[in-house]
Parts: C-alpha cells; structure tokens; sequence
C-alpha cells in the first residue's frame, strides 16, 4: 500500500478541528496493519498493533499521537450581495487568506474565493498594510442572501482549497500536512513494525482538536492509560526570514525534542537508536511544554513519561505547507526501531529518576 | 471549453507561445488568412465580399505573471511581478515555472514565529521566493532558467450562479469571445488580432493597427469589478452579471462617442444589458489602436471581472454571452453601412 498516496488524500480530505470524521473514515479504511480500531466519544481514531513479541505478563503500552484535524474557518454571516463573512477555527495569519480559494461546506460542497476591496480603490497607505480579516469575505458566486441561504447557514465550515503539489524530488506541498503527514508516519512506523518484532503494544491514535487545545490527546490517553505517549507533530523548516536556530533542517530527518515536555530517559533513548541505525536527526530544544499532544499527554492521570518527535515542515499554517516525504520515512523508522527495542525493563526505569 | 482552455494555458508578456498555438490551431480552421509579426501579435483575416470597412476586433492573449530574476544558493527563486500585481495576493500559492510547468509555492513565515504587528504590514515582493522543492542551486539550475515565467496553477470551474472561477480571464475571456466571433463571416473585411505585450504598456496592438490600417477597432477586454463589500457603490467600477462593460474613458483612451453611442443604442433596441465602466484608470490596447497612423476610430467592450490580476477571478456567464450578442449586432449594422 503507497502511504504517499494515503498522505495525499488525507491532506485534501476535509477536517476542521471538531469535525474530523471524514478523515477518521478515509483511515479506517486504509490501515490493514492495525489489529483493532476504534474511536472514542470525541472522534479520536485508534488503530491498535499488539505486540508480536511477548517478554511479560502484561505488554506495556506505546500511544503514538498525531493530531488529524486541521485549521479552518467558519461561516459567521451571509451578506446581502450573497458574500460570506467568516471567523477562524485555529491560527491563521490574515494575510495567507487573500485571493486563495476554499470550500464552503453547506447543504452541498461549493467552491469560493476569499475577496477583498480591489487595491485600485484603496489608498497607497492601505495598500502597504495586510488585508484584515474582518475586511475579507468569500465570494461563492450567487448574486444575493436568498439565493446563498438555500446552501448555505451560518456555522458551516469552511477549508482551503488546495490539492497537494508535488514539488522536486521527495518534496510536497499542500494543506492539513499540520498534522497529517505525522499520521503518515504512524502508518509507515505501523508498516515498518511488520519487519520488525516488538514487546510492547502500539497505539497509534489519529486525535481530534488538536488545533484548538490538545482536546483529542487528553481524553484518548486517558482512555488508553499508555507507559510511554509520544506525540509526533510537525516542527519549523528552514526558511529564509526565520533564524535558524528557530527551525530543524529540512530532509535531516525528525527533530528529537528536549525540555521539560520531554522524558529525559526516552530522549536519550530516541537519540542513542539514531545513531545505532543511522538514522539523521535535528535536536529541537524547548523551553516551555509547546502546542502539540505532547503537552496534554504528559500531565494525563498519574502522569504519563512522553517525548515528541517533530517532522520538518515549512510553512506551518499556509496552505502550501512544504515537507521531504523522506523526513517521514526516517521518522517513522526511528519510531519502529525505538519500539522494537524497548521492553518492560525500559518502561519501569522511566520511573526512576 | 474554450474559456476553461485558454484560462489555464499560461502566457505571460513576450512569452505568449502557448497561448499564441493553442488560439491558432481553433482560428486555422475559420479565417482566411492568418499570420505573425514581428512582435508575436497573430494576426487573422475574414475576408468580405467588400473592401471596406477595414474592421479590426482585438484581445490580448499575455497575462500578469511573474519573472524568475535570480537563483539562490538555497536553490529558491527570486521573482519580480511582470504587469500589474498587487504582492499581497501571492502569499502562500501554488505556481508553475516555464514551458515545463515545473511547481512552484510562495511561501510565507509560519504564523507562530511572527510578532503581533508583523500581521498588520503586507508582505513585500522583495521578503518572497518560490520554493519548487530543491535545496542547492545547480538542482535549480536544471529546472529553471533566469527569465522564465511563473503562473498561477489555479483550474477553471464553474461556480455558484452560473459564474466562472479562474486565472487570466484578463484577457483570455477577450481572445475567447474573439474566437467566437470569427466562426461568422461578413461583408467587410473583420481582422481579428490576438495581440501580445498588453500587460507591459500596451506594445503589441500598435504596431498591428499600423499593419492593418483599420477603420474601425474594437478592443474585447477583462475588466476590473468592484462591487464587493466594503467598497462603496461609486467605487464599484463595474458589476459582476450586470452586462459588458463600455468605456467612455479610461487612463489610455477616450473611445470615439459616436461609436460608443452606437454601441449603447443597438443595446438597448436588443434589450442587451451592458453598463458604462465607471472608472477611468487602467488603460487597454484600445489607446495604442486609436492613435496609430492618422487614427483609428475605437471602443472598448470589456467583462466585469471581480479578484483581476489576482491568482484567481470570477467573471459571469451572462456577461460573456450578452458581449458575444452585442458585437455581433454591432457588425450587423457595420454591414448594413449603419456605422
């Protein structure tokens, strides 16, 4: 099976935070290495691989988090004219929104385009300033209210409209890689574990609402209690305008994070399986637990030992987000070899500090 | 379609070739003469069964697009805008480069890393580059050339109430009515020019109103529409579904009023609804026509078109077809000796 492929429609599927189902249901079909999957009260997908290798009476268990739904907006009202004035549902810079096309979903799917007032009619002065988001609108081409109300209510969502764009060599392009392209890595880790044995069981949990506070990962950890969570999310890519010390290179392989969000002992573990396996890799220090699963897993019941991984990604938030489909594989290699590894007696020093 | 053809062939000012094949293989078949000038303008003949009127119909078949001025080390591409675009539509878009449409994005700063007030200030042409996925130059160097232009890679679809979304309807939706047109023939003969180098200044219908020497020139164009929210009425400029444009002045010409008259009556006897453009900036191929030679007596018939120069429009069907009706009916009363 290409996961390439799966990447790809997962990222042109539709998933605003809260809505995520059509992309829950795209990957229940399209993950044949799982042994169970199911999902829980907020829509959490978890696809289950059970250990293949037995060292105890109970296998420990591994929770894999990559968040599924993806920034979006929301329709707030229906002008006269038959324009649409909308609000956002995660972070958005106002100033990516501009002449880029969406999909409104109402009664049906309708394709429109993000407008504003012409720059002719501005002034020189606001023409040297972003467009803000109250002064743009989506125009679905009807020509008043009544017709555009038969389609369409307020609180429909609304998604970018962009396909994936195949760039030079392993690269893409496109929307909803934040975090889909992780929930790729889950897959080709699932894939990778088929050559592999492992100790413990892996849960790799597709979450919810990730983009509006790591709501998915709170309750699906809790659900499954793991040993070890790690969350696997998408890290700033080298770009021009941006210090390099904000950023993990791009085709490097994953970024291992550190800091006060990061188990020691399963850093140090994720760094020494690197090295053992050649596997390439940026070291991504935080200071402060960050906006990914990470953060909500750790504190989740009696608390839970967690790491990140982080896969290069330019452009965060844009729909055009670029990635090396290869930084995927070598991340989810590095996950494989990591849980190959790792047994009961790994699991029970974690809590020893 | 035809539209839908022309709207995602990518020709760019002095680089028309795509468009130039793609027009010439539907016109081979419908004119009588046709050829190339030293510029790149085509140039068709409809000969009549008179001499004259010399009638000259023109659209431009250049877009806004974007010149590839430098590779960087990093293998990203630095780009000017070639015609007029407003930078701050090109944040975050998919482009292609070149004859071979390798692909392109604009990328932008992930939001998480700006400050609050970064926000508030468009970003400039000169903090922008395409990334078409390589990371050194000589990878680059393989795939683009300095001076190739890039696109936008936006597809043509029909939407809402029978209106259209897509790229370059300034001026494709001129070149497209312009095709239709010479599927009739008449009495005079009708020139029908798809010129080049509109969006830099005009330069291709000049030197192919002083080939033709026409009497009469009308220029189909793209315009722009403004009648959006936050724009006030008297600031609309045109209207989207309210009918083909007619120009009573713009930055380049002041159309010849008895033609403009004309154009106004035989609307309103075919009860075609048309309005005035009610702007004056902006200039079309319309200006270097009427003063060629001695003059050239002109008007200009454009397309309400809303988001002009931008990755991507919406024009109007009825617009489109309502132009076609009216052209027509104009070259009716050209035959009858009317005008």
């Amino acid at each position: 099976m290409d996961i390439k492929k799966i990447l790809i429609n997962l990222s042109e599927a539709s998933g605003v935070s809260g809505y995520e189902h059509n992309v829950a249901d795209y990957l229940e079909q399209n993950c044949p290495w799982a042994d169970e999957i199911r999902r829980d009260k907020l829509g959490n997908l978890i696809m289950l691989k059970k250990a293949t290798r037995n060292t105890g009476a109970v296998n420990p268990k591994v929770m894999l988090a990559a968040h599924m739904d993806e920034i979006g907006l929301i329709v707030t009202k229906i002008e006269k004219e038959g324009f649409l004035r909308f609000s956002t549902i995660g972070g958005i810079d106002q100033r990516v929104l501009l002449a880029q096309e969406v999909v409104v979903h109402g009664k049906q799917n309708l394709l429109g385009v993000i407008g504003a007032e012409p720059p002719h009619s501005q002034t020189a002065d606001a023409q040297s300033r972003a467009v803000k988001m109250e002064d743009l609108y989506i125009d679905i081409g009807f020509d008043n209210a009544e017709q555009v109300q038969e389609l369409v209510s307020v609180g429909d969502l609304v998604t970018i409209n962009q396909s994936v764009v195949q760039l030079q060599g392993s690269m893409l392009a496109g929307k909803a890689m934040d975090d889909r392209a992780c929930v790729a890595i889950m897959l080709e880790c699932f894939k990778e574990l088929q050559n592999l044995t492992h100790a413990v069981d892996v849960y790799a949990v597709a979450t919810v609402q990730e983009e509006v506070g790591v709501r998915g990962a709170t309750t699906s950890t809790y659900g499954i209690t793991p040993d070890i969570g790690i969350a696997i999310d998408v890290g700033h890519g080298d770009m021009p305008g941006v210090p390099e010390y904000q950023t993990i290179k791009i085709g490097n392989g994953p970024g291992i994070a550190l800091g006060p969000h990061v188990h020691p002992k399963i850093y140090e573990r994720f760094v020494s399986t690197a090295k053992e396996w050649n596997i390439s890799y940026s070291l991504e220090p935080a200071t402060r637990p960050g906006g990914t699963d990470a953060f909500a897993i750790q504190i989740t019941q009696d608390g839970i030992p967690t790491a990140l991984l982080s896969l290069p990604l330019r452009y965060m938030h844009t729909p055009v987000e670029t990635l090396d489909y290869q930084d995927i594989q070598k991340t989810a290699r590095l996950l494989a070899k990591f849980i190959s590894e790792i047994d009961q007696e790994f699991v029970e020093g974690l809590m020893c500090f | 379609m035809l539209l839908k053809r022309l709207s995602e062939a990518c020709g760019g000012p002095g680089q028309e070739d795509e468009v130039r094949n793609l027009i010439r293989d539907e016109v081979t078949p419908l004119v009588d003469e046709i050829s190339t000038d030293a510029l790149g303008n085509l140039i068709t003949l409809r000969r009549g069964n008179q001499e004259g009127p010399r009638v000259m119909i023109a659209a431009h078949m250049d877009e806004v697009a974007l010149m590839i001025m430098a590779i960087e080390s990093s293998g990203l591409l630095k780009f000017n805008p070639i015609g007029g675009i407003d930078p701050r539509v090109l944040v975050a878009k998919t482009v292609v480069i070149g004859k071979n449409r390798v692909p392109g994005v604009i990328g932008s700063k992930p939001i998480h890393l700006q400050r609050p007030e970064e926000r508030e200030k468009a970003i400039s042409i000169n903090e922008m580059f395409i990334d078409i996925g390589v990371s050194i130059k000589s990878e680059a160097e393989k795939l683009v050339k300095i001076g190739d232009l890039a696109y936008f890679s936006t597809k043509f679809a029909e939407i809402g109430n029978d209106k259209f979304k897509g790229k370059a309807f300034d001026d494709r939706v001129g070149c497209s009515l312009l095709i239709d047109l010479l599927h009739d023939r008449y009495d005079f003969p009708l020139y029908g020019v798809f010129t080049v180098q509109e969006e830099v200044g005009l330069r291709g219908a000049g030197v192919a109103a002083h080939r033709i020497q026409p009497d009469i020139a009308l220029v189909l164009e793209g315009t722009t529409a403004s009648d959006v929210p936050e724009t006030p009425e008297h600031k609309h400029a045109t209207s989207v579904g309210k009918g083909p444009c007619i120009t009573i002045m713009d930055s380049s010409v002041i159309p010849d009023p008895r033609l403009v008259a004309t154009l106004l009556q035989i609307a309103s006897e075919n009860e075609i609804p048309v309005q005035i453009r009610r702007n004056t900036a902006g200039g079309t191929d319309a200006g270097k026509i009427q003063s060629s030679r001695s003059g050239v007596r002109v008007a200009t018939i454009s397309i309400p078109c809303r988001y002009i120069h931008s990755p991507v429009a919406v024009m109007s069907k009825a617009d489109y077809d309502n132009a076609l009706k009216l052209v027509k009916a104009f070259l009716h009363c050209v035959e009858k000796g009317e005008i």
